[in-house]
């Protein structure tokens, strides 16, 4: 029992990011009819956007290293600790979740950028074509960020008030549960982020016009709304939802360059598992994904199917894809013939 | 009955053979390896240069290692060229070197880049020897690629000195003639490894093994679990994960409810840094209680690199490692001032023995005095040298392993600067390591074979 609760919440910890990056792929595929290769790529930029601040509130002097007597030796403190003590150094720590206050900007110019840049010239142009220059915008992102941060991993420490494990099993009366705390924190941001998401979809004027776009963008046009310019901001919204997920990720997995690439393909497997252009499919996909990738992890799992671990998720995608092409939740002519 | 005198006596015979063996063997005897000259082997260098090729990981979970072995590399040409304090060159004994290059040649190098991925590795190594002409190869931070870049060495005629590889099959059953390992391997972490873990957490534990899926992983797995079985400890489960799997996670999930006591991390580079930090800060293992015992985790190959890179997690945790700059030898204070004056940080390992590797190499050029790879091979098998920094080391000929002292060592709880980060629990006497070449099988194949073919 406690085994299973405790894949259930590692499940959901890596659906969490799984259903946020789907549900701005989702989102763009639903309103702009583009497959963006790149989304995989905001969600990394929105973790250097972390490492990033981090850097920036880490600015130091250097100073000589008396203890070192080998060698002429230098060591860093940052100005933060320098001029303000512990208040500094509390700033430093609580970095992460700050950072989405520089994140939030960034990744909404970014988007508009890549919209209004490239994605808006490849609206009428097939699928191929628009995942090869997604594809390509991508490479050219990472390798930016490779050239500015290097290729090896950054570590990113979660607040330390954040940082060890919870007592989860005490809020069910079961002992010897206790689970990473930052990881249920991300838990409960994406499904804070999935309900903005939702809430600004269904409950504002604008969300209510997007949705009508996406259901019928000639009438909504028709109608004299300029949807074009709507799109861009979801475009924007999009990205911003992946950037914030790439965030908070940071003290989960130390960010490098071609972090993007590994969710990519899982976010993409997600959105056809959850059906291309269905929000609340590519959310319930994410966390279900998630679970089971979790669950085929255990050793007794492991024991019956050897190397499961590293397939379960395609495998998924393979059976889906022949019993319900359409996805768990997709919309009829969606991507079909 | 008459004797015919024009009939060769037996001790005619004995003596003209005597005089023309002696005549023969004349030019050998003055002109040393003088036909070894004459003969064509791949990438005999023939202008004032002699090229190193250097494969490192500059990228991938190893990408920390390499970026060290390619300092150590850049410094060890720079003290061969008689360029900066001379390093090592000054501590080696017994040594050929002279600090004019090798054999006279000025050393150069070129450079790749393995990606800790056996293709990638091999693909950059022939590139190396075929384009750039190296003459010998060095380097790797994986023993995936070690072995891949190994075999393929062999097939061509180049010399590998191998940089950081820890697999027992380096030197076991994928051992070839033409790979050195100057680095210890699993067996030996086991065994200096297995007492300590005996007397720090006793013997009545029960282990859980998360490994790296490849042959480094296997072979550690399988030395730590007999060493620690041996003790008494159960092993409840050996977990195979990823090589750069980046998040363990639903792999550590499990460990605290197997009943196990003791984590084993059989990972190395970034996947080390990332399962101890995941272990240690974020399901903040080492505060918890099992079985009525702290829980405890074991990383059996340990590094200061990784240290650096896991930060507090290290902190109490027990391990082995090849060299550490902190030893109080001479050889080891010459290389940490030499490399921390020209890079602002200490040696890694992995730094040490690539470092050591490469004046190996020339060391065993110069006594050759050629380049023709099977005498560099004679020069180096069975060379016993001291002044490297791990004490008298002996380069076995058997299996082209060297044995050495070999460390235990803890991260520290309470550094005294920024590259304090381990402490040297013992020092794990050579007989303690030493074992037997046939237990791993392999075979070394020849020294003669066709050059640049593969």
């Amino acid at each position: 029992m406690d085994a299973i609760i405790l894949q259930i919440l590692n499940g959901l910890d890596k659906g969490g990011a799984y259903a946020l990056i789907a549900l701005g792929l989702t989102l763009i595929f639903g309103t702009l009819g583009v497959v963006n290769f790149a989304h995989g790529a905001l969600f990394m930029l929105g973790a250097f956007c972390s490492v990033t601040f981090v850097r920036i509130l880490t600015i130091s002097e250097r100073v000589r290293d008396e203890s070192v007597t080998f060698f002429e030796a230098y060591k860093e403190i940052p100005y933060l600790e320098i001029w303000y003590g512990d208040a500094g150094k509390a700033i430093v720590a609580w970095a992460v979740p700050l950072s989405i206050l520089l994140a939030v900007p960034v990744m909404l110019l970014v988007g508009f950028a890549m919209e209004r840049g490239l994605i808006r010239f490849f609206y009428k142009r097939s699928h191929a074509e628009q995942i090869l220059v997604t594809f390509g915008l991508a490479i050219v992102l990472q390798e930016i960020v490779k050239y500015f941060f290097g290729a090896n991993p950054i570590p990113i420490t979660a607040p330390p008030a954040l940082a060890g494990s919870a007592d989860i099993g005490a809020l069910f009366g079961l002992p010897n549960i206790s689970y990473p705390m930052w990881r249920i924190v991300y838990f409960l941001f994406s499904l804070a982020v999935i309900a903005v998401v939702f809430a600004f979809l269904q409950l504002t004027t604008f969300g209510m016009v997007v949705r009508a776009g996406m259901a019928d963008r000639e009438t909504v046009g028709l109608l004299g709304i300029n949807i074009g310019r709507k799109f861009t901001i979801v475009f924007g919204i999009a990205a911003v939802v992946a950037g914030l997920a790439g965030v908070m990720y940071t003290p989960i997995l130390a960010p490098n360059y071609h972090l993007g690439m590994e969710f990519l393909v899982l976010s993409f497997v997600v959105v056809v598992v959850g059906g291309m252009g269905s929000l609340v499919g590519a959310v319930f996909a994410g966390f279900l994904l998630g679970i089971l990738q979790s669950f085929a992890s255990m050793t007794e799992v492991k024991a019956i199917f050897p190397g499961i671990d590293q397939i379960i998720i395609y495998l998924v995608a393979v059976v889906i894809l022949l019993v319900r092409p359409r996805g768990l939740m997709g919309r009829r002519g969606v991507m079909e013939a | 009955m008459a004797i015919d005198t024009t009939a060769w006596s037996r001790r005619r015979i004995l003596k003209t053979g005597a005089a023309l063996g002696t005549g023969l063997a004349v030019p050998h005897v003055f002109v040393r390896n003088a036909w070894s000259q004459n003969n064509q082997f791949c990438n005999n260098p023939t202008g004032g240069n002699v090229v190193l090729g250097f494969n490192v990981p500059q990228s991938g979970p190893y990408a920390d290692e390499g970026a060290d072995e390619l300092r150590a590399f850049k410094l060890a040409v720079q003290h061969l060229n008689g360029e900066g304090d001379g390093g090592l060159m000054k501590t080696l004994k017994p040594s050929s070197l002279k600090g004019n290059g090798v054999l006279g040649k000025k050393v150069t190098f070129v450079t790749g880049d393995t990606q800790t991925k056996s293709d990638a590795a091999r693909a950059s190594a022939k590139r190396m020897i075929e384009a750039d002409k190296a003459i010998m190869i060095s380097g790797g931070s994986s023993s995936g690629v070690a072995v891949a870049v190994q075999s393929l060495c062999q097939d061509m005629g180049v010399i590998f000195m191998a940089g950081l590889t820890h697999s027992n099959d380096t030197t076991g059953k994928d051992k070839r003639r033409y790979g050195f390992r100057h680095f210890f391997n699993a067996y030996m972490s086991g065994q200096a490894l297995g007492p300590v873990l005996g007397e720090e957490y006793g013997k009545d534990r029960k282990a859980y093994h998360l490994t790296a899926d490849y042959t480094w992983g296997w072979t550690q797995e399988e030395s730590i679990k007999n060493a620690t079985e041996a003790l008494g400890w159960q092993t409840v489960q050996a977990v195979r994960t990823p090589l750069g799997a980046g998040d363990f996670s639903q792999y550590l999930t499990p460990v605290l409810n197997s009943g196990a006591d003791v984590l084993i991390l059989n990972h190395y580079g970034g996947d080390m840094v990332n399962s101890l930090r995941q272990a240690v800060t974020q399901f903040d293992m080492k505060s918890k209680q099992v079985n009525g015992k702290d829980f405890q985790i074991v990383v059996p190959l340990f590094s200061e690199l990784m240290a650096q890179g896991a930060g507090d997690a290290v902190k109490g945790i027990l391990g082995t490692a090849n060299w550490d700059w902190k030893l109080d030898n001479e050889a080891s204070k010459v290389l940490a001032k030499s490399f921390g004056e020209a890079y602002g940080s200490p040696p890694s390992q992995a730094a040490q023995t690539c470092y050591v590797q490469t004046l190996l190499y020339a060391n065993a050029v110069e006594t050759a005095g050629t380049f023709y790879p099977p005498e560099v091979i004679k020069a180096l098998e069975g060379f016993e040298f001291d002044g490297m920094g791990n004490g008298p080391t002996l380069y076995r000929a058997e299996d082209h392993q060297c044995f050495k002292d070999c460390l235990v060592v803890r991260g520290k709880e309470n550094p005294t600067n920024q590259f304090d980060l381990m402490e040297i629990v013992k020092v794990v006497p050579r007989d303690q390591v030493t074992y037997d070449p046939s237990i791993f099988g392999g075979e070394l194949g020849p020294a003669d074979v066709k050059g640049c073919a593969a």
